[in-house]
């Protein structure tokens, strides 16, 4: 039996913007964790891509740094249903990542320092929808949100916007990760409200 | 192992595990699948804060158990543990 | 209900149908907003078992909390709070254990540690108690009459404090955070295998602990109970 609060209202806002359904506008940025924030440092960080069998290629922090950036405004949507307007990014397109991979495969799986995974298909990262990114709001990224580095895909429910982002790895058949394989759904878009994985 | 700090332990885990369990786990001891250590459950370190609840092995920070309250079901993942060892005769009820 | 301190207050709920708990146990709270957002908080429950159906818990207001505002400062008398438990099977204490016991509080951690302390009287328990209450400064301390009033009754519970920010005038030991010293002095020996109880913010229980094992105490009678970074739970 569920008891209203008498004048509980949370940490959040009234909001005239559209937000996805069940979604509240909060002002703050909630740290949502699975596991102990790494500190990585810049001399031992990577990305790499490969596709199950070879690397296909790897950028150190310094190689990585030295490739065009984007800034970006984007909201986000956690399927804990909080979402945050208007945020402000500096990061590397997948685009640019990607740039001279040939490859049939069609989808990837997003690893994170630590054990974090996500899967998401390759046609939904490609075409300025996904960035590597290093800076929010106009400061190098803090751990605890992610840095040095964490991958941002702002269609979907944050969840696929892995921390610590590591690499990806390519492959054939749409695989789910970390949550997706206990109980969430393995797309995620906030605006079909799809948090969970059906029966 | 955790600089940060921000983690609680399995007693925290309790309320969401009454959920399913009758009985609370919280005293039981259980082994890591990946580094063999043994530990009473409420040691363990338990992540809250995400989109479900995990609990890691305080020493090599495997997830010994995930939780997800996927809307209408909960969702358990045990593998991380080798077992969970329950006295029958000192167990508490988990609480309604 | 009553203020602790500026900052923390004491709910005393009636809860229908309350199967008694032990002291230890703590509570899921959950509250809800008109449109359906809920939280919820895990709260000790700071009370000693009794027949009566009245649970108390002692609520920190912290500077960035969703919850404890709303406890502490909003809620009135004759509102009704959405509970869950009795909760809780490791971090308990029942009298008619034989051994001395330790307590070893940082912060709000004191508040569990209250209620073994308030079950051991109340069941007129035969065990010793020795209790560490690390706080920030004097005006943290939550009970404060309750403990004075009851370490001067005989030797069944010696309780010390430590000051970490600021201490009261004349204080022997100066400002800082607890030490094996200190706690070689507050606690029992090793050699007398007291079962211990640690509890507070998780930084402070990693740190006595491990001090406590320094000092030769067994870690199998050490249970603890986290609260968090800042102290919060969840």
């Amino acid at each position: 039996m569920t008891i209203i609060s008498r004048g509980f209202a949370g940490r959040r806002s009234e909001a005239e913007a559209k937000l996805p359904p069940g979604q509240y506008l909060t002002t703050d940025f909630p740290v949502l964790s699975a596991g102990p924030t790494p500190h990585i440092s810049p001399d031992r960080w990577e990305f790499t891509i490969d596709d199950g069998s070879n690397v296909l290629k790897r950028w150190d922090w310094k190689s990585f740094r030295q490739l065009p950036t984007d800034n970006i405004t984007v909201d986000l949507h956690c399927v804990t249903r909080w979402s945050k307007l208007g945020t402000s990014w500096q990061g590397v397109s997948l685009d640019v990542l990607l740039a001279g991979v040939k490859t049939d495969l069609l989808y990837a799986m997003f690893r994170s320092y630590g054990d974090y995974t996500t899967n998401l298909p390759l046609k939904d990262i490609v075409n300025n929808q996904a960035w590597i990114a290093f800076n929010y709001d106009g400061v190098d990224l803090e751990p605890e949100h992610g840095g040095p580095a964490r991958l941002l895909v702002p269609h979907l429910y944050l969840w696929k916007s892995a921390k610590w982002v590591r690499g990806m790895t390519l492959m054939q058949q749409d695989k789910p990760g970390f949550w997706e394989n206990l109980g969430y759904h393995i797309y995620g878009d906030p605006w079909k409200e799809q948090r969970y994985s059906e029966e | 192992m955790n600089a940060s700090m921000n983690y609680l332990d399995g007693n925290a885990a309790a309320g969401e595990l009454s959920r399913i369990f009758a009985v609370d786990l919280t005293s039981a001891e259980g082994q890591c699948a990946n580094c063999g250590a043994k530990g009473r459950f409420a040691e363990a370190h338990l992540y809250m804060k995400c989109p479900g609840m995990v609990a890691r092995c305080a020493l090599c920070g495997h997830a010994l158990l995930r939780l997800v309250n996927a809307g209408e079901r909960l969702l358990l993942d045990l593998r991380g543990m080798n077992y969970l060892a329950l006295v029958p005769s000192e167990l508490q009820d988990s609480g309604r | 209900m009553h203020d602790e301190t500026p900052t923390a207050r004491t709910l005393a709920l009636a809860v229908d149908d309350w199967p008694g708990h032990v002291a230890g146990q703590h509570v899921d709270v959950r509250l809800t907003a008109a449109d359906g957002y809920s939280a919820v908080r895990s709260y000790s429950i700071a009370s000693a078992p009794s027949s009566d159906d009245r649970v108390e818990i002692t609520v920190e207001r912290l500077p960035n909390g969703e919850v404890s505002p709303y406890l502490t400062q909003q809620v009135a008398v004759g509102d009704e709070l959405e509970l869950r438990g009795p909760i809780g099977g490791w971090f308990i204490w029942r009298p008619g254990q034989a051994m001395p016991i330790q307590l070893v509080a940082g912060g709000s951690g004191i508040v569990p540690l209250m209620a073994m302390i308030r079950s051991h009287v109340s069941a007129g328990d035969k065990a010793q108690f020795r209790l560490l209450y690390s706080v920030r400064e004097p005006g943290a301390v939550f009970y404060r009459d309750e403990l004075g009033a009851l370490s001067k009754q005989g030797d069944s519970l010696v309780v010390t404090y430590a000051y970490t920010r600021l201490t009261p005038p004349d204080w022997p030991r100066p400002a800082g955070r607890i030490d094996r010293e200190l706690l070689a002095n507050s606690l029992w020996p090793s050699t007398l295998q007291p079962s211990s109880y640690v509890c507070g913010p998780t930084a402070f229980v990693e740190y006595a602990t491990d001090l406590m094992i320094a000092n030769g105490h067994d870690r199998e009678r050490i249970r603890t109970e986290r609260f968090g970074a800042t102290g919060e739970r969840k």
